[in-house]
């Protein structure tokens, strides 16, 4: 409840301490943190890109679920990385979710192809994984990413060699989902 | 949701093993070697016939035992034979079911499950002899009399039916993760919604531990009216993806015949691009 308190009180000095509740293993007062830091949004980013905690990774989970839910493009590099190499899985699919739907219009023109195709790597990339339930999170992150006209092509083609490729039919369902939507 | 240390790790085991070298080593005068081919063996999924050949021949292995009488080579190779889908491996793991380890006969229970095939019907319905009453704990161990749960799955997984009224009592037994395995077996040998929510209250009510266990039995069996149970449980993500996984592919048609995507599959799927 004190957590609650806080996070009524929208105080923009409280986000270093809704941050560090992720580290106190507790999910219900983690559960309000992640919802009053995505209330600030753009704000909190700068923080939390600063607290990620690199030895708790239920705290880290936290961090790159609200990153991925602000959907602020400064995120871009660790959600990059998390994605990739992150050793828990629950943390990398919450990233590759996020890496599809990052606001793409809040970098300059000169940043933002680039950007959006350091993304389509990454997600390319982790949509060959040993993990089922990775390439599912890839695939529902090249979803998102589809709706930027200038990678739509390469997502079909990934899309289209995957209904053939992959082995789980889960995965492949989720891709023909993504087709019809 | 946090995940507290329980989720699978992604490393590499490192080693340079080759299938030869794995199926050699099962001979191998090092104990420890066999014992680490045959658990390799089952892992990498080795199918080649000199393969399960030599896993068949060490689930009578007597060399390698524990101080209590166990056979670990046993062990693994009864579970190795039941991820290398080779019915040939039936009847030597019918026999384990008469092993004096317990180890050996809840491996060789698991593994006829996957393998699926009906000649293992009667022996396992012979372990239930005695039924409720009999199902008590080994003094001094840590398990029952007979591997339970892992008979009443293999009965279901193998569509039992003539077990049905074997199975039933089960239910009441005093162990919840007993009752569990009984009510997935039953549905799988009926599809009686009764017993698809005899598990979803099993989710509501159990502990921690019983909770992923009936997520992973919810998914085995693909109960739909469970989908949205799974996704509020209070268990960790990655239990309740690999449970939805197993709803969504109970869903899924022969995509040759139906490429198409019934409205029940796109709301698991819904449902699991929310637990990413």
């Amino acid at each position: 409840t004190a957590v609650k308190n806080l996070a009524a009180a929208k105080d923009p000095a409280a986000i270093p301490t809704f941050i560090a509740v992720f580290g106190y293993n507790n999910p219900a007062a983690a559960a309000v943190a992640v919802a009053a830091l995505t209330e600030f949004g753009d704000l909190a980013v700068p923080e939390l890109l600063n607290q990620i905690d690199d030895y708790n990774y239920g705290a880290r989970a936290y961090s790159i679920r609200t990153l991925a839910a602000i959907a602020d493009p400064r995120a871009l590099d660790v959600l990059i990385s998390t994605a990739a190499t992150d050793f828990a899985p629950s943390v990398r699919r919450a990233a590759a979710k996020g890496l599809g739907h990052l606001n793409w219009h809040k970098l300059d023109v000169s940043q933002r192809q680039l950007a959006i195709n350091r993304a389509l790597e990454a997600l390319l990339f982790i949509s060959q994984d040993a993990d089922w339930s990775i390439r599912y999170a890839a695939v529902v992150g090249l979803q998102a990413l589809a709706k930027v006209p200038e990678v739509q092509q390469t997502i079909v083609a990934k899309f289209s060699d995957m209904l053939h490729s992959d082995r789980e039919k889960a995965v492949r369902a989720r891709v023909r989902l993504a087709y019809t939507q | 949701m946090i995940e507290t240390g329980t989720e699978e790790y992604s490393a590499d085991n490192g080693t340079q093993l080759t299938p030869e070298g794995a199926i050699a080593n099962l001979q191998s005068s090092d104990l420890s070697l066999r014992y680490y081919a045959a658990w390799w063996l089952g892992k990498n999924r080795v199918s080649q016939p000199e393969a399960v050949d030599a896993l068949i021949a060490a689930l009578e292995d007597e060399a390698d035992r524990t101080e209590l009488g166990g056979y670990p080579l046993r062990r693994n190779a009864a579970r190795a034979l039941g991820k290398l889908g080779n019915c040939k491996a039936v009847p030597g793991l019918i026999t384990c079911l008469e092993c004096s380890d317990f180890y050996v006969r809840e491996a060789a229970a698991e593994s006829l499950a996957l393998l699926g095939d009906k000649s293992a019907v009667p022996k396992l319905i012979q372990l239930l002899d005695g039924g409720v009453a009999q199902a008590v704990q080994v003094p001094g161990r840590p398990h029952l009399t007979q591997p339970y749960e892992a008979v009443l799955e293999a009965l279901g997984a193998i569509g039992a039916t003539e077990a049905i009224s074997l199975i039933r009592p089960f239910l009441e037994h005093p162990l919840p993760r007993v009752q569990c395995a009984a009510a997935r077996s039953l549905y799988q040998l009926t599809q009686d919604p009764v017993y698809g929510e005899f598990l979803v209250k099993m989710l509501a009510d159990g502990d921690l531990k019983l909770r992923r266990v009936v997520l992973g039995d919810l998914g085995a069996i693909g109960y739909l009216g469970a989908a949205d149970a799974i996704a509020q449980a209070q268990v960790e993500n990655s239990f309740k993806l690999i449970a939805l996984k197993g709803l969504l592919e109970n869903q899924l048609p022969d995509e040759l015949d139906n490429p198409s995507i019934s409205p029940e599959a796109i709301r698991v799927m819904n449902l699991m691009d929310s637990l990413l």
